[in-house]
């Protein structure tokens, strides 16, 4: 089976931006939608990239989203400029958060992102230095 | 339950309507943690949260989930209610606290989601 990208949708995604997240995984899930595909598929790759994009807006100094469309798979990119992830193993565990106070208050920042990301997907990749990280998640389809 | 005894029991104001009042709505799941919800919460499920936010509806969004029932008095913003309106999810919002109208909607037959990881 050929790795071709059929169709890529990609977004900014600014930091701090608390109003805006979850815009970008909003027209995710309805660009799949139209695509038709499977509802159970969209529900968990809508989680996958709502947290995606809410650890963009919580950590990083901005980065993108991207929703690649493969035949068999649909991956979320999530890559950023840094500060990278300071210790990954931490990171995935449940519980454990550098979030502030101000995202606490949204509801956030309750140390389940990653996790939650890893529970939903068939694989995660994540790269991080202090020049970016970069997190490729799959879905199989 | 039927969202109309949802509304009932808690004594609920309804402030967007996309759903007939006698949709069923089986579960519950309450959380102020939009984490949680994301991590074990399922669209079937009626979200019963304090928090007020943007994000409370970007979750239900996410989850497929149809109502939410803010509670503790808490009246979402203007931008919330929009946003509820695009995503054509009910909203209700009672002034009983968390626990009270948890304990009155299991006591009128919603049932609990059972965490399955």
């Amino acid at each position: 089976m050929t790795d071709k990208i059929l169709k890529r949708y990609s977004y900014d995604v600014i930091a701090n931006d608390f109003m805006s997240a979850g815009k970008s995984s909003s027209a995710i899930k309805s660009n799949l939608k139209s695509l038709g595909i499977a509802s159970d598929i969209i529900r968990k790759i809508a989680i996958i990239s709502y947290e995606a994009e809410l650890n963009l807006v919580i950590h990083s100094f901005g980065g993108k989203l991207h929703c690649d469309i493969f035949e068999n798979k649909i991956v979320i990119i999530s890559e950023d400029t840094g500060p990278g992830i300071a210790d990954v193993d931490l990171a995935m565990k449940e519980g454990f958060s550098t979030a502030g106070d101000s995202v606490r208050e949204l509801g956030f920042g309750a140390g389940m992102g990653l996790p939650n990301i890893k529970k939903y997907s068939d694989q995660l990749k994540i790269n991080t230095s202090s020049e970016g990280t970069t997190i490729v998640v799959t879905i199989y389809l | 339950m039927l969202i109309k005894e949802i509304v009932d029991v808690v004594k609920a104001e309804v402030l967007t309507n996309f759903h007939d009042e006698n949709t069923d709505v089986k579960y519950g799941f309450a959380s102020d943690l939009m984490s949680d919800v994301l991590a074990y919460a399922t669209g079937e499920a009626l979200l019963i949260t304090g928090l007020n936010n943007p994000q409370v509806i970007r979750t239900a969004e996410m989850l497929d989930i149809s109502v939410v029932l803010f509670v503790r008095g808490k009246r979402p913003g203007k931008e919330v209610i929009e946003l509820a309106k695009e995503n054509q999810l009910t909203i209700l919002a009672s002034d009983y606290t968390m626990f009270k109208a948890c304990g009155l909607l299991v006591m009128n037959g919603m049932e609990g989601l059972e965490i399955n990881d």
